[in-house]
């Protein structure tokens, strides 16, 4: 029984997981409202530290905690059946990138250029979270325009990470996975259109999910790379992801790239016990990509993928070789394809009717001074590469042939489920959470990150990373990769992975950083930043 | 003022080319990629928007199927080739009337290729090859105003912004600026027939534009060509085109260099002037727009949309004239609209077995019933098919007048009486006793009383002076209402008069 007038006790509401939290709504042990402010006055307390989060409004989260505890209220009151009808993430804090609508509220999408905009219209997955009854709390930091690997391309400033406060949570979603690392918030939303929900989720130690292309609507996120961005869910354990997958997915008229694919109701019943997850794991063929063990690869990340593909074996998975042939070429499509879609996402931000606008003589010469002034270092090379590569006379040498590597990358894939492998396993990201300022000077050494992640994208295949080990004291993380729609298929062999390491000693190590931050004596990630004096780029 | 001699000197030297751009938009009840309703002239500034047609982060399109239907249609009835899959592309450019900094539109898939129009011109009929017609979004409108504090400004109205737009280009077999009007007035039939767009060109619905080049007669390398716009009627087309040609062939006469350019058509002043130079032609860098997936024309969607496409204004001449024995001159005022030609058809097969001809019917479509519409132009019943007379009654009005029994001032004054009633004007005709007086005996009867009310006119007879019995008839057409038939007055009244004549001389 929780005490409900010990602030102690209360606080420590934020360490549980959703679904805990979720029991405990249902018979009264806790309210809404006191799960919001749990939240709340951690991430004010805590947030100074990690500059994980861009925009909280305090007001407005406890007005809709509130809402939530009514309804909650009246299922209790009509009975067992009421209360069962409730989504499982019925008065859940829920924290959203900052790049996804909600209605009267910011978007900056880490952006200099959307400051001061305020979207008129609720994304798609908002209004699933809304109509799920979940509470959301806030929006959480990311690179411009979910264009980086570390967070460090925020126009706000860096985030840390909270296994140690002196290194990027990863990115481009650092905000969300850092969030939810430090038990500022039990679940999170991100977008990964190359990793940027995975990676940052392997270097913060949570779980990670980027779904099939079209599985959830893009209606109302700002987009990067429309054929490539996916949202999808952060949280502690695959229980909570799948429950948050659940509330978002399916089918919107608003998104012709949204599929008519239904949404398992599995999602919702994960097994909680250890055994009966293990046991999905029998007889279950795992491919292991040679091609994923790359040159550069820390041997310690190395280790540990391996030590969680053995567990795997040992608890009855079928683990064998598998080739995916066109992995090397991965990373070169991406820097095509991504950037060219967004040069032409991006161009709407000219300073005309919304965000950023300065003002320098006649219409040519505001939007160069808007843009010049708005956008930041990496979004722009972004924007040249991609402009660059669907110029007349280079878009068959660049974006053509990308276009075809693609779908040979896709063909990978195929070939490998048609051998009748179930999923594939590989590392997320090929090193652990690295300094900030290691990797800022380097663009092609950041982009190199994200190796494992890239084909995933680009197949349009779900993906996962779920925590496997540490090393060197920080996280590691194993991804999963499935068919198309196959997400509760590797949902449930994330959560047998997730039982099979249950007793694992590193499970029980916290994030060391959050001590530091619990006290508030954590200088800013800017702070730090500045003090490498890396922090004026 | 251009060419000395005029445009028939510069035509013996140079001949044009002209190939002619048209865009038109769509009839649809909502936008190309919202739900937004299509604006109407009197709607507010910015008042038929949302997240979508407004450009705003996070927005996306969805395909407006009806737009898609009417190109597709449009296309069939050009006799154009449809893909079996089509998709859309960016179109990036940077301007404050396009809220994403790209135009969505097609590139090398258009939804339509490779048609024909056919269509007439004082030199005869001509066929124009239709290189392709696709669909995209307008952009939105830009005003510029002088705002209160007297700054002047450029606003932005996004209610155009996202609507349906198909734009159809000719290959360049347009030789004469007559033929580029032509073209158009035909384009826009056949536009209206297929019900794809309402095509005003005063309106912004339908707009034309033309790339214009001439060569040496003889010659067949192309020369520069020059893009005019800004031609907003018919008449405006023909006129800016010929300036053109003219402007042209006096510049290569000179041994001028022409500059690839696009011109804009001042009609108050009568010429073409610069509005921007092309010599460094745009990169608009057109790639698939990942938002939307491939469109693929299922042959059944096709199969219903073909079936839909009513005949079009050219057939429809061609058998009024072949068939139906119309002259060219009333073949050509029916087909005018697809409401006339198909009014005038019910009328037609309504009449069947009747006195009524289709020539007959015709000149009562085009004539009478046309004049009735057009006096209540702007009303709900300003309109050939929305009089509240429909065909078969006309058809039967006609087939009284072709079989002698109400005079053709009588039927007229049934028709406007049943314009205004609503009551059918055959039953106009009964009810007021519009028809003729068949029958002698009647007619004797108002004979008699006429020859008894005005004895000096009969005295005047008598004594000889026969252009009394021109009065006298007049005087019984006055009594009938005009129900009687003049020549049967005539005889009744005269076989009276002669009649008493010999009585008296007896």
């Amino acid at each position: 029984m929780i005490d409900r007038d010990d602030p102690i006790v209360t606080t420590d509401l934020a360490r549980l997981p959703a679904h805990a939290m979720a029991a405990a709504l249902r018979t009264g042990e806790a309210s809404a409202t006191e799960l919001a402010a749990a939240h709340l006055d951690r991430i004010e307390t805590e947030d100074g530290g990690l500059h994980a989060w861009l925009h909280v409004d305090r007001a407005g989260v406890t007005a809709a905690a509130r809402e939530s505890d009514v309804v909650l209220a009246r299922a209790r009151a009509d009975g067992p059946a009421a209360l069962a009808g409730l989504h499982p993430l019925h008065g859940i804090p829920v924290a959203l990138k900052d790049l996804i609508s909600v209605r009267g509220g910011p978007v900056t999408a880490g952006s200099r250029i959307l400051a001061g905009y305020r979207a008129p219209y609720d994304a798609h997955v908002t209004e699933r979270l809304r109509s799920a009854g979940a509470v959301i709390l806030g929006k959480t930091n990311m690179d411009e325009f979910a264009m980086g690997s570390s967070t460090e391309h925020s126009a706000y400033g860096p985030t840390a990470n909270p296994w140690d406060l002196e290194r990027v949570p990863g990115g481009s979603s650092g905000g969300s996975a850092a969030a939810v690392a430090a038990h500022h918030a039990p679940v999170a939303l991100g977008t990964d259109t190359g990793g940027s929900i995975r990676q940052p989720a392997s270097h913060c130690g949570v779980v990670g999910m980027k779904p099939t292309y079209g599985r959830v609507s893009r209606y109302g996120i700002v987009a990067f790379a429309s054929s490539l961005d996916q949202v999808g869910p952060f949280a502690r354990d695959v229980r909570d992801a799948a429950a948050l997958l659940h509330a978002i997915a399916g089918r919107d008229d608003r998104d012709s790239t949204s599929a008519p694919v239904p949404v398992p109701d599995g999602l919702l019943s994960l097994p909680a016990s250890d055994d009966e997850a293990a046991s999905a794991l029998r007889g279950v063929r795992l491919g292991l990509p040679r091609e994923y063990f790359v040159e550069g690869m820390e041997p310690g990340v190395a280790a540990v993928v391996r030590e969680a593909v053995d567990g795997l074996r040992s608890a009855g998975a079928i683990v064998e070789e598998v080739s995916l042939p066109h992995t090397d070429y991965g990373l070169a499509t991406y820097y095509i394809v991504a950037p060219a879609e967004a040069s032409a996402n991006l161009a709407r931000y000219d300073g005309i009717r919304y965000g950023l606008s300065v003002r320098d003589g006649d219409v040519l010469a505001d939007y160069l001074a808007t843009r010049g002034r708005g956008f930041g270092p990496e979004v722009k090379r972004r924007i040249i590469l991609g402009t660059y590569a669907l110029s007349a006379g280079y878009y068959d040498a660049f974006y053509g042939t990308a276009q075809k590597v693609r779908t040979l990358i896709r063909a990978d894939f195929d070939a490998v489920w048609a051998s009748g492998v179930d999923a594939v396993v590989a590392p997320t990201s090929p090193g652990v959470a690295w300094r900030f300022g290691e990797k800022l000077d380097d663009p092609v050494a950041m982009y190199l990150t994200d190796v494992c992640t890239l084909p995933v994208n680009m197949a349009g295949l779900p993906g996962i990373s779920v925590p496997a080990g540490l090393s060197g004291g920080l996280p590691v993380g194993l991804q999963l990769i499935g068919r198309p729609w196959g997400e509760l298929e590797l949902l449930r062999l994330a959560r047998g992975h997730e039982a099979v390491t249950a007793a694992a000693a590193w499970r029980t190590v916290e994030p060391p950083g959050l001590a530091a931050l619990r006290a508030g004596e954590a200088p800013t990630p800017a702070e730090r930043v500045a003090a490498l004096g890396a922090g004026d780029r | 003022m251009p060419y000395p001699g005029g445009l028939e000197a510069a035509l013996t030297r140079y001949e044009p080319v002209i190939g002619i751009e048209v865009h038109a938009q769509l009839r649809t009840a909502s936008k190309m990629f919202c739900g937004c309703a299509v604006a109407g002239d009197d709607a507010a500034p910015n008042t038929r928007t949302c997240p979508v047609c407004l450009g705003l982060p996070g927005a996306l399109p969805v395909i407006n199927r009806r737009a898609v239907e009417l190109v597709l249609a449009t296309g069939m009835a050009l006799g154009a080739t449809v893909p079996p899959a089509t998709r859309w592309d960016r179109k990036n450019y940077v301007y404050p009337d396009l809220p994403k900094g790209y135009q969505i539109s097609q590139y090398d898939l258009p939804l339509a290729s490779d048609g024909l129009l056919t269509f007439d011109t004082s030199a005869g009929e001509r066929t124009v090859r239709i290189r392709r017609a696709h669909l995209e979004e307008d952009t939105a409108r830009l005003v510029h105003a002088t705002l209160p504090d007297g700054r002047n400004a450029s606003l932005v109205d996004f209610d155009r912004s996202g609507m349906p737009l198909m734009e159809i280009v000719t290959e360049p077999d347009v030789r004469s600026a007559e033929e580029a009007r032509r073209y158009a007035e035909e384009l826009q039939r056949v536009l209206r027939y297929v019900g794809a767009s309402d095509a005003e060109m005063e309106r912004g619905q339908m707009r034309v534009e033309a790339n214009v080049s001439l060569r040496p007669r003889g010659s067949v390398a192309l020369g520069t060509r020059v893009e005019v716009k800004n031609m907003n009627s018919f008449r405006s087309v023909e006129r800016a085109i010929a300036f053109e040609i003219e402007r042209q062939a006096a510049a290569l006469d000179a041994g001028e260099a022409l500059r690839q350019q696009t011109r804009g058509w001042d009609e108050a002043r009568g010429v073409t002037y610069v509005m921007r130079d092309k010599e460094d032609s745009e990169d608009y860098r057109y790639f698939p727009e990942p938002d939307l997936p491939p469109l693929r024309t299922d042959p059944a969607w096709l199969a219903g949309i073909r079936a839909r496409i009513p005949e079009l204004p050219a057939s429809r001449r061609a058998r009024y004239v072949g068939t139906l024995g119309l002259s060219p001159h009333d073949a050509g005022i029916l087909t005018s609209t697809r409401e006339t030609s198909d009014f005038f058809e019910a009328a037609v097969a309504a009449a069947e077995g009747s006195a009524a001809t289709p020539k007959a019917i015709a000149n009562w479509v085009a004539g009478e019933l046309a004049r009735l519409a057009n006096a209540a132009a702007g009303t709900p019943r300003g309109r050939i098919d929305r009089t509240g007379i429909g065909p078969a009654e006309l058809a039967a009005l006609v087939a009284l007048v072709e079989d002698g029994r109400v005079s053709g001032t009588n039927a007229k004054e049934a028709l406007a009486v049943a314009f205004e009633t609503g009551e059918a004007p055959a039953a106009v005709v009964e009810a007021r006793g519009l028809g003729r007086i068949a029958d002698d005996d009647a007619l004797g009867v108002e004979v008699d009383a006429v020859l008894a009310a005005n004895p000096a006119a009969v005295a005047d007879y008598r004594a000889g002076r026969p252009q009394a019995a021109g009065f006298l008839v007049g005087q019984v057409m006055r009594r009938t209402q005009g129900r009687a038939d003049a020549v049967v007055v005539r005889e009744v009244l005269l076989a009276r008069l002669d009649a008493t004549v010999a009585e008296e001389d007896r």
